[in-house]
């Protein structure tokens, strides 16, 4: 720590008013505040409210939470690859596989999106802005594992300029950046991010006779019969019961990186809401919703998709991962606590809609929340006017 | 607005001025960049993103437009002292679906299939907020040589915009220019991108196209 203090402080001059470098004073400062806690802090006797935690901090809790799901994911895509290649390994042979497909592309989306955000800063002369910290560590884990490095660069440089730089930075973007860069990628280039993309199973590798990439949404959405049958007949040979509710739950199934795992998300939700980071109103509403609409779904709709049994809908996809990180970014949420119930309920009853009518977009949750975080000013406003229309009736002048 | 002024000065005017005259050349350069009808202005919007995913239907379009605006320019001027003002939009209207129909005309017999391509859009030119626009706010107050050059620059300026969208998107959408496919007779294995397929990819490249060039101009909307 001590060698690390003298060499930044050894350089300092050069970026202060007057150095050589001057210009990229803030890209040092970024360093200098990641590594250490900044010197400026308000004094005992201020009256200003002070609290132990910063953004930096906020940040890091975020990702501390997101670990359960990055580690559970990592060894799922090493397993799911021992399974549909008919091999057997040890729990560390899975990780080592997942390790080799997963940190790549965190690498990728990091040096991408914080390069980015160095040269607005630069441009900009303002202090680099700590919200990548939680952006970068989220692309990887929606993204499949057999994504192409470039695109994860170039979805993540457009959600970095599109979707966070043009309205000016960390904190005044409108949609939540991850999913830009899902979504880019998902209409850019829908071959590698939808279909049967969701297992690693490496060049020239044949799967198991009776192999099948199908994901529970296809199978559901495919289903002429019995959804729920179907699920739980799939992988009859090669991976018996795959698609129970047990295993969906555990998620134990192929799909985004770090999305699978219901039981992961929800230990997540723990540490978001225990440490006070996440809404746990949010998290709440959107299960409920989901729940909701496909209780509603299972009295009124026709299909098959949709006679499947609501609590189905918690445990497939994405909509655990996207309740409890993408739709809690305090950013893109609504912000009135009536507002985030109402923001939360919509993202839930949008997901199971698009899910079940939506015979285009086999997942619902990303659209849901990219939908949600356009209308949530639009909520907050309709929540303080009806505030202050209910005080203005109680007020006796 | 500009063309208020513009009437007043076109009225203390008493010499005859050069063809080329600093105000004149102005008319045919502000459409280009600070006076743009796209980028400044934003209309015509629905057709810059209908037309550009490739470059050669919005060439045509861009081409059609200019010699509708122009020439409509050209024909209210003349007309301008004659219109009564409570008909001038019918007036208007008419002479510019005369143009219209005139050009679409020509691209059904040189070139159908652009023709085909461009479908309703060659027939939306009638209701073009730019060129309704020009004629209401400079060809009814100008005599017919600017009232012509206004109509040129702002076809030119729309034409630009919409040529510099259809680059993109057929380029790095599609992977050809002009239908030549460029990036594999270079030998360059190219995945188009289909969001810029879409018009919200057209939609968005309209905005970079505008975030770069008010940061290069330094133009601010007025509150």
């Amino acid at each position: 720590m001590k060698f690390l203090r003298k060499q930044l402080d050894s350089v300092k001059h050069n970026f202060e008013k007057g150095g050589k470098w001057e210009k990229y004073f803030f890209a040092y400062e970024a360093f200098e505040t990641f590594l250490f806690t900044p010197n400026t802090t308000a004094d005992a006797k201020g009256a200003q409210i002070r609290d132990a935690i910063d953004l930096k901090r906020l940040m890091m809790t975020v990702i501390i939470a997101m670990l359960p799901c990055l580690i559970f994911g990592m060894w799922n895509v090493g397993y799911q690859h021992h399974l549909a290649t008919g091999q057997t390994g040890t729990f560390m042979d899975a990780l080592v596989i997942g390790l080799v497909k997963t940190v790549p592309i965190i690498i990728v989306s990091y040096a991408v999106g914080l390069g980015i955000e160095f040269v607005f800063a630069t441009i900009r002369r303002h202090p680099v802005n700590e919200g990548y910290l939680v952006t970068g560590m989220l692309i990887p884990l929606v993204m499949p594992p057999d994504i192409p490095l470039w695109q994860v660069a170039v979805a993540t440089a457009f959600a970095v300029i599109i979707g966070k730089e043009a309205f000016g930075g960390t904190g005044m973007n409108v949609v939540n950046i991850a999913l830009t860069a899902r979504a880019f990628l998902y209409f850019a280039y829908p071959s590698q991010i939808s279909g049967e993309v969701w297992t690693f199973l490496g060049e020239g590798v044949k799967p198991v006779a009776g192999y099948s990439g199908a994901t529970p949404l296809a199978i559901a959405a495919a289903s002429t019969g019995n959804a729920a049958t179907d699920l739980s007949s799939f992988g009859a040979g090669w991976a018996d019961g795959m698609y129970s509710v047990w295993n969906m739950f555990i998620g134990v199934i192929p799909g985004c990186i770090g999305e699978t795992s219901t039981l992961m998300c929800l230990i997540g939700a723990f540490i978001l809401v225990f440490t006070g980071v996440g809404s746990w109103k949010i998290i709440v509403s959107v299960f409920a919703g989901a729940w909701a609409m496909g209780l509603l779904l299972n009295a009124i709709g026709t299909t098959p998709f949709a006679q499947l049994p609501a609590h189905y809908h918690l445990v497939m996809g994405g909509l655990a991962f996207g309740a409890v990180f993408m739709a809690t970014d305090p950013v893109t949420a609504a912000q009135t606590e009536t507002g985030k119930w109402i923001y939360g309920l919509l993202i839930g009853v949008f997901t199971v809609l698009i899910r079940v009518f939506n015979p285009a977009y086999p997942e619902g949750i990303m659209l849901a929340i990219l939908l949600m975080n356009v209308f949530a000013p639009l909520i907050d406003y309709f929540v303080v006017s009806a505030n202050k229309n209910r005080r203005l009736q109680r007020a006796t002048v | 607005m500009s063309a208020a002024t513009d009437v007043v000065e076109e009225v203390k005017e008493k010499k005859s001025e050069p063809l080329f005259s600093k105000k004149n050349r102005k008319l045919i350069s502000n459409p280009l960049d600070i006076d743009n009808p796209i980028t400044v202005q934003v209309l015509g919007i629905c057709s810059a993103l209908a037309v550009t995913t490739q470059m050669k239907p919005a060439f045509i379009m861009a081409l059609s437009l200019t010699v509708v605006t122009a020439s409509s320019n050209v024909a209210i001027s003349l007309m301008r002292t004659t219109i009564p003002s409570r008909i001038r939009i019918i007036v208007q209207l008419a002479i510019v679906s005369l143009w219209v129909i005139l050009v679409d005309q020509v691209l059904k017999a040189y070139v159908y299939d652009v023709s085909k391509q461009l479908s309703v859009f060659v027939g939306l030119i009638i209701t073009n907020c730019i060129v309704m626009g020009r004629l209401e706010a400079f060809a009814m107050g100008n005599k017919p040589w600017p009232s012509f050059l206004d109509g040129l620059g702002n076809g030119f300026g729309y034409g630009m915009i919409l040529m510099a969208i259809a680059l993109v998107r057929e380029l790095f959408g599609g992977g050809s220019l002009f239908g030549y496919k460029v990036f594999a007779e270079i030998g360059i294995p190219y995945q188009g991108n289909g969001l810029l397929l879409l018009p919200a990819g057209a939609c968005i490249l309209l905005g970079v196209i505008i975030w770069v060039q008010r940061s290069l101009n330094g133009y601010r909307e007025a509150h």
